[in-house]
């Protein structure tokens, strides 16, 4: 990392460690709570990004893998059957069941391309999603759609994470204790992850993404790089998981519906796909915008209208479509795109129209 | 042995409503090589406009059949300039763009059409009159009605007819070239934006059938339907081969026979074990062991491996 | 990596959340803004929740409705709390049917310092949401979530006025073997948890009074075709089918029930009594069943005169729960009174010991928080209108 950086990232640091006290401050504790979930989208989407950002699969199906963390976690830590172990135990043990299902969802897709590779991905999450939903009978494990409720809060020892604390002379609440501890995991998986983009895999998966036949051309061994990919980029999402369930203490299959996937993907691609700053931001963004336009669309027709001629909820999802909308026809890339692909992309004609080549290749 | 029968039946025109959406589908895929994620809401607005064009009409005393035409011609041109719109919009500025971000503005469309239709229809469900006749028909114990044959017929056709458009008309030569190479078709002398333009447009037309078609046998019209029927035909579209007018029908027939003899039959195969509930799971078992083997669905074309 | 963007994008974030900012307080409230306060006037927040928007909205707007006229009739009274005269604000939020949304939304009640919450509409958001409201302290009445989890979870602040799974399945099903003398009986279910719960409820006591369950299919909550499932039950040939499950998939199933010329009784619980169910199914209708908790609005004190002040409000008729919401703030605003105050701590006490002659029921909790006694009335389809056949279960109500 280059020096003349150090101060911006103090200034950063400074703000992070800041940032719950000054929301719950300015803007209610409500804002604290969506910080929390930002990271957690984070989390997903930086583990989405290795998939579809580095390796250049598309992966509909990413939600799965958060499900699995989260059912795992609920299980283990619930009074559904009776167990209550520790987090630094459940924790890793969902990243790394969510690995081997990464791995099992990689297994059959690998000679799938483009859209097909979609379809079955989606099915994929779709699947898991319809066997949560249904383990209840005749066997109940997962409690079907009622959900799993009472998920023991993490906690070491004595300390949980579910109630307030003391610490410093300072009141922590839960959603507070929580954004650190999110913080740092966010921060293992930035860290992993930029460690991996540079590394000997990281530029396997770029040479996949690129073109495939030439990876392989030159020995790279493309089936086992690819299911590498599935399983590092599930590893974060069964991570992810593991916080969601521990944090909200009660999971039900609603959340792991086809639409997260979506969303993820849309944080991934609208933030700038393969680079890390722009999924974070694609993460922050897409957390945010909805939780703003709650609050902002009422009052935004009264100062436009002088009245509020539209539901403000109906108008809500709305906007944020067209926010969708908005930021790819302005930046096609994503709005802070990995500076390699942008000199893949804009300067050369002859590649622009390879790119637009590609758009149509699919169809045959 | 009725019971069997039975379900064959439902599986042909549930796969037949799947079929009239994946024609749509295959449609703008075959040409532009794009999942138009945003076609599901198209047939929910056909849907909803054909709902409120027979609604007056229907209150004005036309006769049925009458009404069921216009509506259907309204709905068509409705979604035909939507689908244009979308086009120009959200997609042509994108052709040069990376793969995926025509599939983020295609969420997008499918984000405002749905709450739009929400915010114009409101948010109950709503019932779609009686326009086709309803009469049912005993055969060999088991039941179809008339709008079921109806729709069976519409699938069929709107598909011969759209391979008679694509492999024997001059537009359809176009299309074709403009699938296979656009740059080269362009020197051709061949008008890309236009042809994509119509493509979108009748892709569009088939949505407002399929949507009246789909309304008409349910009986319900809702803002939220479109999400799920564009999942199942697209679903159905890459069984078959997706870009494959004949793989869009077979892939629809098949998804529909599938999901109904799964639901109807996957409990006694299992011991009673899985049910019903396991329907979908069933079906894309189905769908990733048919892509297993055959990497491009059932009728697609080989992809070639890209150089 | 490029770090120059950064401050940019944190910016950004910071404008997004600026312009979240300025419309947090009041949002959605009913009554103008604080201006007029004086200093012997007491503002009550009334937090509420369902889904806008998504699927289930329709169902959901119909509860803010029932929220906002018991808002605004006890605006129009003159409530004293305290020897205050009290103004009731509505904060209304869309939980989208989603358990994170419904927490998020559910710290920003509680961030506004709502004195109470009516919602939310289904189970899954209730729980998750229940346990932000029970850390803080505040009061939760939920008008429609059946979910037996929901009460058990242990918590003070957690009350319901419409019956839960348990008690409505026990019926239904006592019902159905008993009164309809059903043998032989299919169920479906949805696979939410409102349909699961219920129907396996309605299953235990079914099995209870003799009957017999051919089968168990199951469907979604988003389906239109059940024309495979409902082949499979002809098959078994039962005399009932029983629906776990809501409105637009009933009205649907009925119609393709009846297109299969299977002429067999057929049953839904709450989710089944709506206009819509009748309006939707047409002449499929005829002759269907389901239940409601409570009393027919008809036979209440005050019943007849909401649904029609309903109609003329908002211009539909009732939906499904908008009673149990116009209830549950009555109950609220009784147990205020009675306290003798708005903060939450004070009258939590007030709401356990609740006795409240509402529009739907005489309200009164067990320990857990649910409604004692229960009583659940069967209706049918008649001439396309929901005629009610009779209450059963729980103590007799105060009809007069």
């Amino acid at each position: 990392m280059n020096l003349k950086h150090k101060p911006l990232l103090a200034a950063l640091a400074i703000a992070l460690l800041l940032l719950p006290f000054a929301t719950d401050a300015m803007l209610g504790r409500g804002w604290v709570r969506i910080a929390d979930f930002a990271l957690l989208y984070i989390m997903l989407a930086l583990g989405l990004n290795i998939v579809v950002g580095y390796a250049g699969l598309l992966d509909l199906g990413y939600v799965a893998f958060f499900a699995v963390g989260a059912y795992n976690y609920a299980l283990l830590s619930s009074p559904q059957f009776g167990l209550h172990w520790p987090f630094w135990v459940v924790l890793p043990l969902g990243a790394l069941l969510a690995c081997c299902f990464g791995v099992l969802l990689g297994a059959p897709t690998l000679k799938l391309r483009g859209d097909y590779l979609a379809i079955v991905t989606l099915g994929f999450g779709e699947i898991i999603r319809i066997f949560l939903n249904n383990l209840n009978a005749p066997v109940n494990i997962t409690n079907g759609p009622q959900g799993i409720s009472m998920i023991d809060p993490i906690r070491a020892g004595e300390f949980s994470m579910g109630g307030e604390h003391q610490l410093f002379g300072l009141a922590f609440p839960a959603t507070h204790l929580h954004y650190y501890l999110f913080l740092l995991f966010t921060l293992l998986v930035i860290f992993v992850s930029r460690r991996l983009e540079g590394s000997r895999i990281g530029r396997a998966w770029m040479a996949i993404r690129e073109d495939e036949v030439a990876a392989e051309a030159m020995g790279l061994n493309t089936r086992n790089i690819k299911l590498l990919a599935f399983a590092m980029g599930a590893t974060f999402g069964g991570l992810s998981g593991g916080l969601f369930a521990g944090f909200q203490g009660f999971v039900s299959p609603e959340s792991f519906s086809l639409m997260e996937s979506i969303m993820i993907l849309c944080m991934v691609v609208l933030g700038g796909m393969g680079n890390i700053g722009g999924v974070i931001l694609g993460g922050v963004l897409l957390v945010l915008l909805p939780e703003a336009l709650r609050n902002g669309a009422g009052p935004m027709q009264q100062a436009l209208f002088g009245k509020t001629l539209v539901d403000p909820e109906s108008l809500r999802m709305l906007m944020f479509g067209l926010a969708l909308i908005a930021v790819m026809l302005l930046r096609p890339a994503g709005l802070w795109p990995s500076t390699q692909r942008r000199r893949e992309l804009s300067p050369d004609e002859m590649i622009s129209h390879q790119e637009q080549d590609t758009v149509y290749d699919n169809s045959k | 042995m009725d019971i069997l029968l039975q379900q064959i039946i439902n599986g042909l025109v549930q796969g037949s409503v799947y079929a009239l959406v994946a024609l749509g589908y295959t449609m703008v895929y075959g040409i532009l090589g794009l999942i138009n994620f945003a076609h599901g809401e198209v047939v929910m607005v056909g849907a909803m406009v054909a709902l409120a064009v027979s609604g007056m009409l229907l209150a004005a005393g036309l006769p049925p059949l009458l009404v069921l035409l216009l509506a259907l011609l309204v709905a068509m041109a409705v979604c035909m300039a939507l689908g244009y719109a979308i086009e120009r919009i959200a997609y042509r500025p994108l052709r040069n763009a990376p793969r995926l971000a025509p599939l983020i503005t295609a969420i997008g469309v499918s984000i405002v059409l749905q709450n739009l239709a929400m915010i114009f229809w409101g948010r109950e469900y709503h019932a779609f009159p009686q326009l086709l006749p309803g009469a049912s028909h005993g055969f060999g114990g088991a039941i179809i009605n008339d709008v079921q044959i109806i729709i069976i017929a519409v699938a069929l056709l709107m598909m011969a007819g759209l391979l008679v458009l694509v492999h024997r008309t001059r537009l359809g030569r176009a299309m074709r070239a403009v699938a296979e190479n656009p740059s080269a078709a362009a020197l051709m002398g061949v008008d890309i934006n236009t042809v994509i333009s119509v493509t979108f447009m009748i892709g569009s037309a088939l949505a407002a059938v399929a949507g009246l078609m789909v309304s008409a046998n349910y009986g319900i019209v809702h803002y939220y339907m479109g999400f799920l029927l564009g999942l199942k035909a697209f679903t159905a579209a890459v069984l078959g081969g997706i870009g494959n007018l004949r793989g869009a029908m077979l892939g629809g027939v098949l998804l529909g026979l599938i999901e109904s003899l799964g639901a109807g039959y996957i409990g006694d195969l299992s011991g009673g074990f899985f049910g019903s509930n396991y329907q979908d799971v069933f079906a894309f078992f189905a769908l990733i062991a048919v892509l297993v083997f055959r990497p491009s669905g059932l009728l697609g074309e080989r992809v070639a491996e890209r150089a | 990596m490029p770090y120059k963007h950064l401050p940019l994008a944190i910016l950004f974030a910071a404008v997004l959340a600026a312009c979240g900012k300025s419309g947090t307080p009041a949002a959605n409230s009913s009554a103008p803004a604080a201006t007029g306060a004086t200093s012997d006037e007491l503002v009550v927040k009334i937090g509420a929740s369902a889904p806008l928007t998504g699927p289930q909205a329709h169902i959901g707007k119909d509860n803010e409705n029932g929220t906002r006229m018991a808002i605004e009739d006890a605006n129009t009274k003159g409530i004293m709390i305290g020897g205050k005269k009290a103004r009731f604000e509505l904060l209304s939020e869309d939980d989208q049917t989603d358990p994170k949304a419904a927490t998020i939304v559910a710290q920003k009640l509680v961030d506004a310092k709502v004195n109470g919450i009516i919602g939310h509409l289904n189970s899954g958001t209730t729980i998750p949401a229940s346990r932000i409201y029970s850390d803080n302290g505040i009061p939760q009445i939920s008008p429609s979530a059946t979910a037996v989890a929901y009460t058990a979870q242990g918590f003070k602040t957690a009350f319901r006025v419409m019956a839960n799974d348990g008690q409505q399945g026990k019926v239904l099903g006592e019902f159905a073997a008993k009164s309809l003398n059903a043998r032989k009986i299919a169920v479906i279910d949805d696979r939410t948890a409102y349909g699961q719960g219920l129907a396996d409820e309605f299953v235990k006591s079914a099995q209870a009074n003799g009957a017999q369950i051919v089968t168990h299919e199951y469907t979604t909550d988003k389906a239109v075709d059940f024309a495979a499932v409902l082949t499979a039950i002809k098959g078994k040939k039962p005399d009932l089918v029983f629906f776990g499950g809501m409105d637009p998939q009933g009205a649907p199933m009925l119609k393709q029930l009846r297109s299969l010329a299977m002429d067999v009784k057929f049953m839904m619980g709450d989710g089944g009594y709506t206009p819509k169910l009748i309006e939707n199914a047409g002449a499929a209708a005829e002759g269907a069943y389901a239940s409601l908790p409570g009393v027919p609005l008809e036979q209440m004190p005050g019943g007849k005169d909401f649904s029609q002040r309903y109609q003329a409000k908002f211009n539909q008729p009732i939906q499904l729960y908008a009673p149990y919401c116009y209830d549950a703030v009555n109950v609220m605003i009784a147990a205020m009174q009675k306290a003798g105050s708005a903060e939450p701590a004070k009258y939590l006490s007030e709401l356990a010991k609740t006795e409240y002659d509402g529009v739907t029921a005489k309200i009164t909790f067990d320990e857990k928080g649910d409604l004692k006694g229960g009583a659940i009335t069967m209706y049918q389809v008649q001439k396309g209108k929901w005629m009610p056949l009779q209450t059963l279960g729980g103590s007799a109500p105060a009809a007069k």
